[in-house]
This record gives structure tokens, sequence and C-alpha cells, in this order.
């Protein structure tokens, strides 16, 4: 396959970006896309040119780390991530454009490399559990209910990769703090934080400049891991109740 | 508790959804006395009196009314504070466009603030029209309604201000209604249908009953 790509280089954060157009050949349609940059990237570098700088790890859909906006879609086409978006959804002969995560709360590093520490410190903020240390304690211990199990696991899926913050018109990253909230409030492990998890990590979250929700949906469709858009109304009500229980005391 | 909602986006949304839900309600009612004058002047103006005796003896002349107001006033200004407020953040938050395009989210959805802005000049359009008769065309007359409404869709811009809005109003209940439920956490897997259909039901059936308004008037069965 025969690509022209559009990238967004940006020399560091405070450099003004532009899109550069490159041509690349010889891609197989079994490559994944970060395979199919790598290959630009040797090129560039036997060019003697600067090689374009994005994020990727496990390249294998399960750490988070890629994060690239193809074509208007965070994470492309698929509804996967963008390592395991694969060539073949591209037809020979297409210009795909390629370029960040866009988000103040998100600022461009360099190319198409974001800094998504906004993220880790939600995270900080009581995306945790009070647990005693030492050695793993029984799994029948703490009995939890198979629906709350599942409800805890379809949001636990979150990799925390920022495709939500990326789709969302208003740049809101309330996808992910509402999978990490209702992941742990909905157990045992997680209740006695209950209330502070998801008063602190909202308060944290609007802390980083995120934007509020709309309910337009993106976040949901672009999620590689399918959190639903439920998932927001689901921590809305955890945070009236918990802002209820406050006003109480 | 209060600084808490105010000072976050989930509670303005809170408040969005609440006042929001204010208006709707007085809306259904307000649309229900409007299709009275098809039922002729009569039974409209006695009906438009009827509103400023509501609760009698218990409330004075016009206190229920002027209750009312005061409540819908204070609905509006914290829907349009707080609209404004997250809309700013918003833009903020979002600074630099994508440079590859593609539509985004159902029309409803992308003119939520367009729509409001409309409504809102709309609404100032709307009282100083029949209610103060300030931009009234032909002479307004303080407690006869049935004429005043008449005079107003004698007018070509009376009827295009109007249809317009509520076409406006339409769209925005559309997403509105849905994303208070939302907002409000009563938004489930299993009720997401069942609230959309309400939500396009209100939309619907809001809109259709006020232009029957203006429709009657132009097609000459109010006159």
């Amino acid at each position: 396959m025969k690509l022209t790509l559009r990238v967004w280089r940006q020399k560091n954060a405070d450099a003004e970006g532009a899109m550069s157009t490159y041509e690349v050949d010889g891609i197989s349609p079994d490559m994944s896309f970060l395979e199919m940059l790598d290959t630009l990237n040797e090129e560039l570098t036997l060019r003697g040119e600067e090689p374009v700088a994005f994020d990727h790890d496990c390249r294998e859909g399960i750490c988070g780390a890629c994060s690239l906006v193809i074509n208007g879609d965070a994470h492309g086409p698929e509804r996967t991530t963008t390592c395991q978006l694969h060539m073949r959804s591209f037809k020979d002969g297409d210009t795909i454009d390629v370029e960040p995560w866009r988000a103040s709360a998100f600022p461009v590093i360099k190319d198409l490399v974001v800094d998504r520490s906004a993220f880790d410190r939600i995270i900080q903020a009581g995306g945790y559990i009070t647990a005693p240390t030492g050695s793993a304690p029984e799994a029948h211990a703490t009995p939890v209910p198979k629906a709350d199990a599942d409800f805890a696991f379809e949001h636990a899926e979150c990799i925390g990769c920022g495709a939500c913050v990326a789709a969302c018109p208003n740049g809101a990253a309330m996808l992910f703090t509402s999978a990490k909230i209702n992941h742990l409030n909905v157990l045992p492990q997680g209740a006695p934080e209950r209330e502070t998890r998801v008063l602190d990590m909202v308060a944290q979250m609007d802390e980083e400049g995120f934007g509020g929700c709309t309910l337009t949906g993106e976040c949901a469709t672009a999620c590689p891991k399918g959190i639903p858009l439920v998932s927001i109304t689901s921590m809305n009500k955890e945070w009236l109740r918990a802002t209820r229980k406050a006003g109480r005391r | 508790m209060a600084r808490t909602v105010w000072d976050s986006t989930v509670g303005k949304k809170t408040v969005m959804a609440v006042s929001g839900l204010i208006m709707l309600l007085y809306l259904v009612a307000h649309m229900i006395g409007n299709l009275k004058i098809y039922f002729g002047a009569g039974e409209f103006n006695h009906y438009a009196h009827w509103l400023r005796t509501v609760g009698e003896p218990f409330m004075h002349y016009e206190w229920t009314l002027w209750l009312i107001r005061v409540v819908l006033v204070v609905a509006v200004v914290a829907h349009a504070v707080s609209a404004y407020q997250l809309s700013r953040r918003d833009i903020k938050a979002r600074p630099s466009k994508y440079v590859h395009r593609r539509p985004r989210a159902t029309y409803a959805t992308r003119t939520m603030r367009w729509g409001g802005i409309i409504l809102g000049l709309f609404i100032v359009w709307h009282i100083l029209d029949l209610t103060t008769g300030t931009v009234h065309s032909g002479g307004f007359q303080e407690g006869h309604p049935y004429q005043n409404v008449v005079d107003t869709f004698s007018t070509w811009y009376g009827n295009v201000i109007y249809i317009v809005a509520m076409l406006a109003l339409g769209l925005h209940i559309r997403h509105g209604f849905w994303s208070a439920a939302q907002t409000l956490g009563v938004g489930t897997r299993t009720r997401d249908r069942a609230l959309k259909t309400i939500a396009n039901a209100l939309a619907l059936l809001l809109t259709a009953g006020f232009i029957a308004v203006p429709v009657g008037v132009m097609t000459g069965v109010v006159s």
C-alpha cells in the first residue's frame, strides 16, 4: 500500500505546530497503524530527519499509552486502540490525517505526544481503596454480588488512554472519571471512601481544566474499551448522593 | 453544600437540569392554556383573568401569578448563567480544533447553545409583545389577550419569530430533557429508550401545541 500521511509536527510544548505531509510506500495491510508509523520513522531517520514522536507501549491494546486522532477519530476508524488498528482498515492511496489528543488539560509535549498526567492526579484524588497490607486476602472473605462484580469489571476495563477527552467537543474527562469512580464505588472494598472519592475526583477533574459534559456521546463512541455513556449518569448519581450526605453532616 | 454545587461542573449541570425541568413544567401548562384560544374569545379571556385570581381568597389578586413569575425568572437566570459559565469552560477546555473535521453529535445536541440564545431573546420579545405590549403591533389592550394574540399573528414577523422560536424549543427539549435525566442520575440502560421517547414526545407535543396558535390565526380559524 502507498499512503499519504499528514502528521502534526511540533518541536516542543512551546513551539507552534503544523501538519506535515509524508509519503509512505510498501505498507502491508497486516501492519498495525503504529508499525506503519515505525516504517515512516525508519525512513525519516535514514534521511537524517527527526522521527515523529508518538506514545506507545504494550502494543496489545491493554496499556492505554497509544493515543492518536486518525482522520478526526480518536484511535481511528475501528473501535479499538491505535496499536490494534490495522492498515487493512485503509485503502491504497488514502490520505490519512494524524493528530494528537486535543484538550487544554492534555498539552502537547512533542509531535503526537501529549501530557496526560492530569489523569494521574484525578486517580490520586480518590481512585484507590484503603486496604491492609500483607498477603492477599481469601477470595471469599468479602462476598460481592454477581451484578455488582460485572458492573465494577465493566468500568475497571478503562485503560486511561484519554480517547474520551480527545473525542469530546468540550474536552471533558467525565467518562474516564466516572469509570474509575463506578469501578470502586460499587464494591464493598471501595465503600469506606464512597463519598469522598466521588467528590474529590470530580473536584480534581474540574481543577485540571477539563470541560463539562453536554451528553453528546462522543466519548463512549470513541472508547476502545466500550465504557458506556450511562457510566456518567451513574457518577452524577453518586455525586448528588455524596453532596446530600455531606450537606447533612 | 450550595457552594459545592455551584463550584462544580456536575453541580452546575444539576442547576441547569432542575431549572430546565421547572420551565418545562410551566411550558406544558402554558401550552394547554394557549389552546383555549380555539374555544373563542370568551373562554380564552376568562382563562386569562382566572390566572390572576388563582388561590383567592388565600392569595390576593395576582399574587399566585407573580409567584410563578418570580420562580420562572429565577429559573431562567439560573439556567442561563450556568449555561454561560459551563460553555465558557467547555470552549476553554478545547482551544484547538482538529484539522480533520467530521460532523459530530446530533443536530439537537449541536444547537443547544444557539438554540438557548434564540429562546432567551424570544422570551424578552414575547413578554414585550403580549404581556407589556411595548412592541405589540396595533393597539395593545390590557385584559383582552384574545385580540392581542390575533393582532400579533396577523403580522408576518410575529409569525416568523414565534414559529422559529418554537422549533428551537422543540430541539432544545429533545436533547435537554434526556440530558437532565442523565445529570440527575435517573438514566439507566433499561430506561434509556423510554427517556428518549418521552423527550421526543414532549418536544413534538409542545412545538405542535404552541405553533397551533399562529396556525389558527393564519388559517382564519381564530380571528
